[in-house]
């Protein structure tokens, strides 16, 4: 992917809907010892820079998984199964295989071989227990939906045709989908906070006291792009596999584990992605499908999920929450409890991390937290941007309002009273928490001093106005990754890594930091991720890509530079002489003293007096031992409704998100980030549901039209605003990640700012019209 | 989706020929719901006869004052027709609340009558469903229903029509002029869509070997007090979960003529003359448009979760009726409502 569509636009600070604030983008480049160096070179990091891949991708240059045409291309059609639970008694394929063109319908009775153990088909973001799912491996049903049969023909068209002539017999078994019909049966699963004192006593004796239960449906991820494998078999045996996925390497193991293969023997490519907001993160079914085709015919295979089939794989679990909040009088908190119960399968427990949340928030000298699981006749239930905080954190928020109404106290007031400065699950110090600026900022931008703290007090026109607010948090995490730089005499930097860019702007990041460190211009650099040859990088998950890949590459461009100092030191006249490697920098694409950058070398120069045409450098990252901080990201969210009492319309009139994310890399990129996941929680808030017949334990709304998302209509006016947040400690960037902190709090923030509103409280999600009419 | 022939219609009289020759093959339009059904297996027709390059496509005035609208006309040529704009805005106003702007320039006037419900165990070949596989059961009546009819309900089936469109020519007292073998005839739009009964595979009264061809409109177009009111759960790329379209007659504060017409609701645009009698002589306020939703509500039947539908039909109906008496339509751009 070359770099050269990169325009530079420092002004481009607003996108879509909605502003982007930077009070650190100037400001940004901070004074630890390593960032000294870079301060005299341009800096791309920091400064809004657009995507470098984006017009690649507006003009159709970017092959997508399913787009990658080869030749002799076969196409596959997956058959579903009906019923939710049970046994494949047959499988009638005769009539399927007679239509010219079909060239074979695979089976779990004709298919390939496939490992037989667990662990073979343990990906790396698999639950820890459970045996996971294989698909097309045997006669048992597990969920509704789950493929039987793949039908290969020698077009699309043929291959969807037949899939439809495939009879299945199935004898099916009871089955349950409700989480509320299963709630009795959920069990308890060990998370890692610990209880604090006597949370229930605490309750009982305090002096003010709110308890409820919440409600998140399931939700499905719903990205743009299909789940998509091109798989390409060579005569030697070896298969190059184009899959939507955000982690190669994590398909790549995935495949050799599953099918016996050497690691040689399979290449998992994924230049771009269109969207995955986490459902990208397993492997899913279409790739081992695909393997399969690809095997049994010795051809390349694509296989292509329909809009129907994608919620046929992992989605936000539906979770019940209960919240228990004791307060004093002045709104310090006594007691926090906080239950879960949430989704998974029959066959794995998957579960994130719902309850811990007020732990990192709040002081309060009693908490405790329980996390169960349902087990249920579904897929297993998977990550989801922000898994576990968008909705642990829904809840915590929204009964956080409910104790500011019972105390009388302006819901932010009621957040800083009980602010805590220490991590208490682990009682640990922050790297850095800026979460009173993004109150303070928020509410400034929003104008929140100027609300009437009376339910149904503000009007305009017929609409009744709401003002909510809520508390967003989530990890600050980095990963150990692993970056190459090939630097050319030309100037020329390639800067690669196996990471996915799933559309948050990773190759564009990797282009900034490489740009910067390498003191060339970014349109001199090329980016290569998504291709499972490249140096190790982990899943694109958890906002974790940014800080672990840039520090990275921040290694191996420092090994360049001290291979081209050991050059230069050779040189006649060289002004290197007595110098480290801290003593020099790369900049305008020469080698230079720090301090004294007229004392320089062209970079071509040395490479020449080298006789070397490329520095090529592998390093892995390092981070300093900061196991004795916790390390998250906050944000406060403030949003306006307009209700329409008598006819129930609600409409988010205004949004303003302040995030305390570190260091911000780019704040264009990290903008559409956030701005995107307002819209994510908006949805959230008033329109994601996936509906189930539990009689059937089938989706029923299983495509766009009725799975409902926002639309332009329901997206009004979003402001972001990135409060500074200076970490010396979590990392030599002082970053932290961007990709998942927008959407935690957005729909409490809405769920209160409704019932600001109306004076109703709705705490099933999503609040849509009838749920707020039956309150009315 | 099935394999298929395509055929083209030369002209009218081929397209009723191949259409009556063929009791399996199906007309397409703009194929926006055709197409989707197929893919669904819902609609599996051996052949397909393409009418859409036949020269329906012209609105003309009628000699009556009147307008007649192409049946392959597409939703957004209609919607800014500058008579339709002016003179029966109300149809504007209803065909631009629905689908999307890529939709309604591929959907035709014809196709928009003849589209077929959401219900979604309609739209699933595993689910019992009568209208689908007649004499299966119906799987909507204790299954997920909150989109589902409240009025003119069966024990066969509960499905609505989801036209926007539909609605307003109901109001509009429009009438559908379609051609068949044995020549041409006019249906009152009120009168094309059926009830269920026994009988819910049947969605209208066209028969077999007909093809529409035009709508016709009366010159009566209440342009100057109407309004078309859609409610959904987004706002907007969201079918109705009940729609009203309401259009009034005035003479000095009183309703000369009120015309109240109900979408997402039932089988059909669903009209009450019952309680467009209520309307008529009446003051145009509160009063007379809360006793109209009683008489429009008064058999409503709701399923469980579609039960929100009664309350909100009859708010939606008095909230209509203001609008289009104060002369103040909603604007479908304007997503609040006014
Ligand atoms: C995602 C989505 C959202 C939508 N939202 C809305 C909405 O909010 N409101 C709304 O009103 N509609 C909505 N629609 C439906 C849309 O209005 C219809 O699909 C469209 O009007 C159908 O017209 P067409 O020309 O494409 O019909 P086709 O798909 O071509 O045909 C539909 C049916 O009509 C028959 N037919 C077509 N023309 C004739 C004719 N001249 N004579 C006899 N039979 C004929 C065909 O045989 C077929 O059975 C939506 C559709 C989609 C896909
Ligand atoms: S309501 Fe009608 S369309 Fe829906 S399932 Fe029942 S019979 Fe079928």
């Amino acid at each position: 992917m070359s770099t050269d569509v990169n325009r530079r636009d420092p002004l481009a600070t607003t996108v879509a809907f909605g502003s982007i604030e930077t009070a650190n983008a100037q400001a940004a480049v901070q004074a630890t010892a390593q960032q000294q160096a870079s301060k005299s070179m341009s800096s791309y990091i920091g400064t809004p820079t657009s995507r470098v891949d984006g017009r690649a991708k507006v003009t159709g240059q970017a092959k997508y998984a399913g787009e990658l045409n080869v030749a002799g291309l076969v196409y596959g059609s997956a058959v579903g199964a009906t019923v939710a639970k049970g046994r494949i008694v047959r499988i009638n394929a005769d009539d399927a295989l007679k239509v010219p063109g079909v060239l074979d319908v695979l089976t779990h009775q004709n298919r390939p071989r496939m490992a037989d153990n667990d662990q073979a088909y343990r990906d790396d973001a698999a639950p820890e227990s459970g045996a996971p799912y294989r698909p097309l491996y045997d006669d048992r049903i597990l969920f509704n939906g789950q493929p039987v049969a793949l039908v290969l023909a020698e077009d699309w068209e043929t291959a969807r045709y037949a899939a439809m002539l495939v009879r299945v017999e199935y004898k099916a078994e009871d089955h349950v989908t409700d989480l509320h019909a299963a709630r009795g049966s959920a069990f308890v699963v060990e998370k890692p906070e610990k209880p604090r004192g006597d949370a229930a006593k605490a309750f009982a004796a305090a002096a003010v006291r709110h308890e409820a239960e919440y409600f998140i449906p399931i939700e499905h991820h719903n990205p743009m792009e299909l789940f998509a494998s091109t798989v390409v078999w060579s005569d030697d045996g070896k298969l190059t596999v184009y899959d939507k996925t955000q982690g190669v390497q994590n398909v790549q193991r995935y495949l050799c584990g599953v099918f016996g293969l050497k690691s040689d023997d399979v290449t998992v490519m994924s230049p771009f992605m269109g969207g995955g907001f986490g459902s990208g993160l397993r492997p899913q079914y279409q790739v081992v499908l695909a393997v399969l085709g690809a095997m049994s015919l010795k051809r390349p295979v694509r296989l292509v999920l329909n809009r129907a089939q994608m919620y046929g794989v992992g989605y936000r679990p539906a979770t019940i929450e209960r919240l228990a909040l004791g307060a004093r009088a002045n709104g310090e908190l006594e007691a926090i409890t906080h239950e879960a119960i949430a989704v998974t399968s029959q066959y794995e427990d998957f579960s994130r991390n719902d309850t811990g949340w007020s732990g990192i928030l709040y002081k309060s000298p009693n908490a405790r937290y329980t996390h169960k699981l349902a087990r249920l006749d579904l897929p297993t239930s998977g990550d989801m941007r922000a898994p576990g905080a968008a909705t642990g954190v829904y809840a915590l928020e929204a009964a956080m309002d409910e104790l500011a109404v019972a105390l009388k106290l302006d819901p932010v007031e009621l957040r800083l009273r009980c602010y805590s400065d220490r991590d208490q699950n682990e009682d640990l110090p922050f790297t850095s928490k800026s979460l009173r600026e993004c109150y303070r900022q928020g509410a400034e931008a929003f104008g929140w001093s100027k609300r009437n703290p009376e339910p149904r007090s503000m009007r305009d026109g017929k609409e009744l106005v709401g003002w909510g607010m809520a508390t967003g948090v989530w990890e600050a995490l980095q990963m150990p990754a692993s970056a190459r730089i090939v630097l050319t005499a030309n100037g020329h930097t390639e800067v690669a890594t196996a990471a996915s860019d799933i559309g948050t702007g990773t190759y564009t990041i990797m282009a900034q930091v490489a740009a910067d460190r390498m003191g060339v211009p970014i349109d001199n650099v090329t980016v290569r991720l998504g291709d499972s040859t490249l140096p190790a990088c982990p899943i694109e998950g958890g906002s974790w890509i940014a800080a672990s890949v840039s520090h990275a590459i921040i290694g191996a461009a420092d090994e360049v530079r001290g291979e081209l100092l050991r050059i230069a030191k050779t040189m006649p006249d060289t002004p290197f002489a007595d110098a480290l490697a801290g003593d020099v920098v790369l900049t305008n694409g020469k080698l230079a003293r720090a301090g004294d950058v007229a004392r320089s070398v062209p970079i071509a120069d040395v490479m020449r007096h080298g006789k070397v045409e490329h520095i090529e450098r592998i390093k892995d990252n390092t981070f300093a031992d900061i196991s004795k901080y916790a390390r998250n990201t906050h944000s406060a969210v403030f949003v306006e409704v307009k209700i329409d009492e008598e006819i129930g319309i609600i409409r988010v009139t205004r949004a303003v998100s302040a995030v305390a994310a570190g260091r911000i890399l780019n704040p264009k990129t990290a903008g559409n980030q956030v701005v995107g996941s307002v819209v994510g929680g908006i949805g959230m808030a008033l329109h994601e549901e996936t509906l189930i017949d539990h009689a059937f334990g089938r989706i029923m709304n299983a495509n766009i039209a009725e799975y409902h998302v926002p639309v332009h209509a329901d997206i009004h006016d979003i402001k972001v605003i990135f409060v500074d947040e200076p970490d010396s400690i979590i990392n030599p960037l002082g970053m932290k990640g961007v990709g998942e902190i927008g959407i935690v709090g957005v729909a409490a923030a809405v769920a209160n700012a409704i019932y600001h509103a109306t004076g109703k409280r709705v705490r099933d999600l999503p609040i849509t019209l009838d749920k707020l009419q039956r309150q009315l | 989706m099935i394999k298929f022939q395509y055929d083209r219609a030369a002209d009218v009289t081929d397209a009723v020929r191949q259409i009556a020759a063929d009791p399996e093959a199906r007309f397409i339009a703009g194929g926006t719901n055709l197409i989707d059904l197929m893919k669904y297996q819902v609609e599996r027709p051996p052949r397909l006869i393409d009418i859409s390059r036949l020269p329906l496509t012209s609105v003309e005035e009628t000699p009556g004052g009147g307008l007649r609208i192409g049946a392959l006309v597409p939703n957004t040529d209609l919607a800014y027709h500058p008579l339709v704009e002016q003179r029966y805005p109300i149809l504007s106003s209803a065909i631009m609340s629905g689908a999307s702007q890529q939709l309604r320039n591929m959907a035709s006037t014809g196709g928009n009558l003849v589209q077929r419900t959401r219900c979604f165990y309609f739209y699933d070949v595993t689910m019992a469903c009568n209208k689908r596989q007649p004499g299966s059961g119906c799987a909507a009546i204790k299954g997920i229903n909150r989109i589902n009819a409240i009025l003119g309900t069966s024990e066969s089936c509960i499905a609505t029509h989801p036209s926007d469109m539909c609605v307003a020519l109901a109001v509009l007292d429009a009438k559908v002029h379609v051609t068949g073998l044995s020549g041409s005839r006019e249906i009152a739009v009120v009168d094309f869509h059926r009830l269920p009964g026994d009988t819910p595979q049947i969605d209208n009264n066209l028969r077999r070997d007909e093809i529409i061809t035009a709508i016709e409109l009366p010159a009566q177009g209440f342009a100057a007090n109407h309004s078309y009111l859609k409610i959904r759960d987004r706002l907007s790329y969201a079918f109705a979960l009940v729609s009203v379209a309401a259009a009034l007659e005035l003479e000095s504060g009183r309703i000369k003529t009120g015309r109240l017409a109900l979408g997402g609701v039932a089988h059909k645009p669903w009209r009450s003359v019952e309680a467009e009698a209520a309307l008529r002589g009446q003051a145009a306020g509160p009063e007379t448009f809360a006793r109209a939703a009683e008489i429009v509500l008064r058999d409503a039947k709701g399923f469980g979760h579609n039960d929100f539908k009664i309350d909100l039909a009859r708010r939606a109906i008095v909230r209509t009726l203001t609008q289009a008496a104060n002369a103040t339509p909603q604007s479908q751009a304007d997503k609040r409502i006014r």
